[in-house]
C-alpha cells in the first residue's frame, strides 16, 4: 500500500511490530496437558527473588537491631513500610484485623513489585489474567472462610436475606467477587501496557529515548501504585464486611 | 474490486465492535470525575479529613471504573484473542 521510502527515512519509521504479548520460552508435558513457561513466570520469578533477598536482608538487620542505636536506610524503609500497613489495617479491619496484616504486607509488595517492574521492561506479570485471578481466588476463599467461621449457618441463610428470590442475584454477587477484582487490576495493568507499547511503536526510534518517560511515571508508577492500594483496601473491605460484628 | 474474504468481514467487524465496547469508558469518566468533584468539595468543607475522604475517594472510584474495564476487557479480546474468527 503506502511505501513511505522505506530504505531513505527508515530511522524516522516507528518499530514496524508492536509487541506485546506474553511469549512462550519452554514448552513442557505434564500429565498430558502442554504446558508453557512464559515471560509471566520469568517476571514473578525476579519480582519473588528481590522481595527474599529483601526480606532476609531485613530479617537480619531487625534482629541485629539495638534500641540505642540510630536506625539505618534499609531498618528505616521497613519500619515505614511496616507501620504504614499496620496503620491502614488497624483503620479499616479494627481490633482483630492485626492477624490479616501479614497477608495483606505480603499481598501489597508483591503487586507493587509486579507493578513497577514494567519500568525496568518486565512485561509486568499482573498483566496476565492467571496472576491476578489466582490473587482473587485467594480473596475469595478467604472471604468465604471468614464468613462461614464468623456466621456459621447464617453464611447461606444470608443469601436469602432481604426475599428468598433474591437467591440467585446474591449467588451471582459472591461469585463475581473475585471476578471483578482481579479484573479490575489486570485491566488496568494491561491497557498500561498495551499503550506503552503502541507509544512505543509510534514514535520515530530515536524520540522513544525522551518521551515515553512521563507516560512511564503515569501508567507504572501513579496507576501501579493507585491499583495496588485499591486491590488490598477491596481485600480488607470485603473480609471485614464478612465479619461477624461484636459489641 | 477484490472479494472480501469471510475471515476479512469478521476482522473488520470485530475492529468496529472493539471500537464500540471502549464508549463503555463515558461512564465511568462522568462517575469519577463526580466523585472527585464531591471528594473536593468535602475537603473544601472538612480540611481535617483530607485522608479518609482521598482513601474513601480513590476506593470508590476503583469500583466504578469496573464497567469500564468490562468494555476494556471486550474489545481486548476482540482484537488479540478473537473468538468468532473460530466459528468460521
Amino acid at each position: 500500500m503506502i511505501d513511505m521510502g522505506a530504505s531513505s527515512s527508515s530511522f524516522l519509521l516507528a518499530e514496524a511490530n508492536v509487541d506485546f504479548m506474553i511469549h512462550g520460552l519452554l514448552k513442557y508435558h505434564l500429565f498430558g496437558q502442554e504446558l508453557w513457561l512464559t515471560t509471566t513466570h520469568v517476571g514473578m520469578f525476579l519480582v519473588s527473588i528481590v522481595l527474599m533477598i529483601f526480606a532476609v536482608a531485613v530479617n537480619r538487620k531487625i534482629k541485629k537491631a539495638n534500641a540505642k542505636d540510630t536506625p539505618g536506610t534499609l531498618q528505616n524503609i521497613a519500619e515505614l513500610v511496616v507501620e504504614m500497613l499496620d496503620k491502614m489495617v488497624d483503620g479499616i479491619m479494627g481490633a482483630r484485623g492485626r492477624k490479616f496484616a501479614n497477608y495483606i504486607l505480603t499481598l501489597f509488595l508483591f503487586i507493587l513489585f509486579c507493578n513497577l517492574s514494567g519500568l525496568l521492561g518486565l512485561r509486568p506479570p499482573t498483566a496476565d489474567y492467571g496472576v491476578t485471578f489466582g490473587l482473587g481466588i485467594i480473596t475469595f476463599c478467604m472471604i468465604q472462610f471468614i464468613n462461614i467461621k464468623d456466621n456459621k449457618i447464617g453464611a447461606f441463610t444470608g443469601l436469602f436475606k432481604p426475599l428468598p428470590f433474591l437467591f440467585p442475584i446474591n449467588l451471582i454477587g459472591e461469585i463475581a467477587t473475585p471476578f471483578s477484582l482481579s479484573l479490575r487490576l489486570f485491566g488496568n495493568i494491561l491497557s498500561g501496557t498495551v499503550l506503552m507499547a503502541l507509544i512505543y511503536g509510534l514514535l520515530p526510534i530515536f524520540i522513544t529515548l525522551g518521551i515515553p518517560s512521563m507516560l512511564h511515571i503515569y501508567f507504572d508508577i501513579f496507576s501501579g501504585v493507585i491499583q495496588t492500594y485499591v486491590f488490598c483496601m477491596l481485600t480488607m473491605v470485603f473480609v471485614t464486611d464478612k465479619m461477624a460484628s461484636e459489641e | 474490486m477484490t472479494q472480501i474474504t469471510n475471515e476479512g468481514l469478521i476482522l473488520a467487524c470485530s475492529a468496529i465492535g472493539a471500537g464500540l465496547a471502549m464508549i463503555a469508558g463515558i461512564g465511568p469518566g462522568i462517575g469519577q470525575g463526580h466523585a472527585a468533584g464531591h471528594a473536593a468539595s468535602a475537603v473544601g468543607r472538612n480540611p481535617g479529613a483530607k485522608s479518609d475522604i482521598t482513601s474513601t475517594m480513590l476506593l470508590g472510584q476503583a469500583v466504578a471504573e469496573t464497567t469500564g474495564l468490562y468494555g476494556l476487557a471486550i474489545a481486548i479480546i476482540l482484537l488479540f484473542a478473537n473468538p468468532l474468527l473460530g466459528k468460521l
